[in-house]
């Protein structure tokens, strides 16, 4: 999954020859660098973990009732799939995660360049999103379900109301730590207010945005979990809470492992599409 | 405005500005004809590169007074105006091609860009990233975007100010040659009095905020070190910024060892 070595992504200008001369050399690499990329690396704190669950579970050091067994959380998982109760709930959850964080993204950049591009935007919006954040969501939960109910709105409207803060905090400080020199030149070209946010100030925020999309991810999958353990007819934490109340470690093993699945892989995608679109940028992670 | 300044490119007149309530230009009045290559030399803080930014019009919230005409196209949308950075001032997340064009708008846009980095002899790095380019490149690619916009005032401050000798004197050629294919009046303002009486029809030495030497440089091009009226005009801009004997000495030395 890291195979995306620095010759690919930034590619010679024309002729084949000159990919073969300019082929990676094995063995030189920067000297203060982060040590060799190998690919499948990043699996290995993960597997390691699943080893010692595999060893505790096999040599009865774990009670199935603390923690059960990994064959018999894949055995309910199988279940689950096999009746549709895993889908089917698994699409609900990503569903409002979704939904929510697409609003969340929209609503977080909308605020961040209203407030990172004027004065007056900063003073009407930066306040009260300081305040918010000063708040924890989960307090919020009581107030949302006496003003939307207890439907999917009120749901949504809550992860919203948690992904945009790290969104909207991060493409900020992105947008105010774009070097002023970049800012002059826009004003030496004569560039229109438009064409400033297009081609200075977005693409200029956009590593601090990736940053606060990360973020965002994680955070709607755990307010997720809440809202879906609080008052819910379907979702992987409507499914956990169900089990609670049976018992049933298996499933709600199955959940956790598909909520750290699922965040694993939002957190992915989100960095691949961050490698891809930052590509100019030269790191200390190259 | 335009009309009124004929075939001047510059015309300005008690000019002045200040930060802080200390006077850095102190009734600058200056003439530059259209096509004309004028340098502006001076020592630090003496208020060479605020004279270009109030030029480029990059001086909002300076203090100052004074009348001020420079080229600003008919719609006002077009600048006509070209400023050239020390350093090349490239967005480093933009392709050299997008940054050549930045701001340009128009169907041709990209075929003008890659027109312009083809004369600066980039054609082939018009999809590399800045950060791809060696220092001498980048500011080549900073003189394409300066270019591309086809302007009738290009203004410099130090634009070779980061660059090595060698590369210098390879950008004094090409600066010369696109001046003389392109016609902008240019001032360049620069603090090495060779690269002035290399490159400028006329050098002006600024001291104090005041234009104290206005100096014509009628020398045929390509200009060498070797020819004495060379010589003369350098030792003389040197002695206008108080550095005469000494330049003069050094250079008498270099002269002997070649």
């Amino acid at each position: 999954m890291t195979d995306l070595s620095i010759d690919r992504r930034h590619p010679p200008p024309s002729v084949v020859d000159q990919d073969v001369r300019l082929a990676a050399r094995p063995g030189a690499r920067r000297r203060l660098g982060l040590g060799r990329r190998v690919p499948g690396m990043l699996a290995l704190g993960p597997v390691l973990l699943l080893l010692a669950w595999l060893l505790g579970s096999a040599t009865g050091t774990l009670d199935p009732r603390t923690l059960s067994a990994p064959w018999t959380v894949v055995g309910t998982a199988g279940e689950l799939i096999a009746d549709g109760r895993l889908q089917s709930n698994l699409a609900a959850s990503l569903y409002r995660a979704g939904t929510a964080l697409l609003l969340g993204v929209g609503l977080g950049v909308l605020l961040a360049l209203v407030a990172g591009l004027s004065r007056v935007g900063e003073a009407l919006v930066d306040g009260p999103i300081q305040i918010k954040r000063a708040i924890p969501t989960v307090a919020l939960i009581p107030l949302a379900i006496l003003w939307f109910g207890i439907g999917e709105q009120m749901k949504i409207i809550v992860i919203v109301a948690a992904v945009f803060v790290p969104i909207y905090l991060n493409t900020y400080a992105g947008l105010r730590n774009i070097d002023g020199r970049y800012v002059e030149l826009a004003e030496s070209l004569g560039l229109s207010r438009a064409q400033f946010i297009r081609r200075v100030a977005l693409p200029g925020a956009l590593p601090g945005f990736f940053t606060g999309l990360r973020l965002g991810v994680t955070m709607s999958w755990l307010v997720l979990a809440v809202v879906e353990q609080v008052n819910a007819t379907s979702g992987i934490g409507y499914l956990m809470s169900q089990a609670r109340t049976y018992g049933q470690t298996d499933i709600i093993v199955v959940g956790l492992v598909v909520y750290g699945i699922f965040g694993l892989v939002g957190d992915y995608l989100v960095r691949t599409v961050e490698r891809r679109s930052l590509a100019w940028r030269r790191t200390l992670g190259d | 405005m335009a009309a009124d300044v004929g075939r001047l490119a510059i015309r300005v007149s008690g000019l002045t500005r200040g930060y802080a309530g200390r006077a850095v230009l102190d009734g600058i009045g200056l003439e530059i004809a259209a096509g004309e290559f004028v340098a502006l030399v001076g020592r630090s803080g003496s208020g060479k590169s605020t004279l270009l930014r109030a030029l480029a019009g990059l001086d909002a919230g300076v203090t100052g007074s004074g009348e001020l005409h420079v080229p600003t196209g008919g719609s006002g949308a077009a600048a006509r105006v070209a400023m050239v950075f020390q350093d090349s001032r490239l967005l480093p997340w933009a392709r050299v091609l997008d940054n050549v064009i930045l701001g340009l708008v128009g169907a041709d846009a990209r075929d003008r860009g890659r027109a312009a980095l083809a004369e600066v002899g980039l054609a082939d790095r018009e999809r590399a990233w800045p950060s791809e380019l060696s220092g001498g490149e980048q500011q080549r690619v900073a003189l394409a975007r300066s270019l591309v916009r086809e302007p009738e005032l290009l203004l410099a401050d130090e634009p070779f100010g980061a660059l090595d000798a060698l590369t210098r004197i390879r950008m004094h050629a090409l600066l010369r040659e696109l001046c003389q294919r392109h016609r902008p009046a240019v001032l360049l303002v620069t603090h090495d009095v060779d690269e002035a009486v290399l490159l400028a029809d006329r050098v002006l030495v600024l001291e104090r905020g005041r234009i104290v030497t206005d100096r014509r440089i009628n020398l045929g091009q390509p200009r060498t070190h070797r020819d004495p009226e060379f010589l003369a005009h350098r030792e003389s801009l040197l002695t206008a910024l108080g550095v005469g004997e000494h330049g003069v000495g050094e250079h008498t030395e270099r002269k002997v060892v070649s």
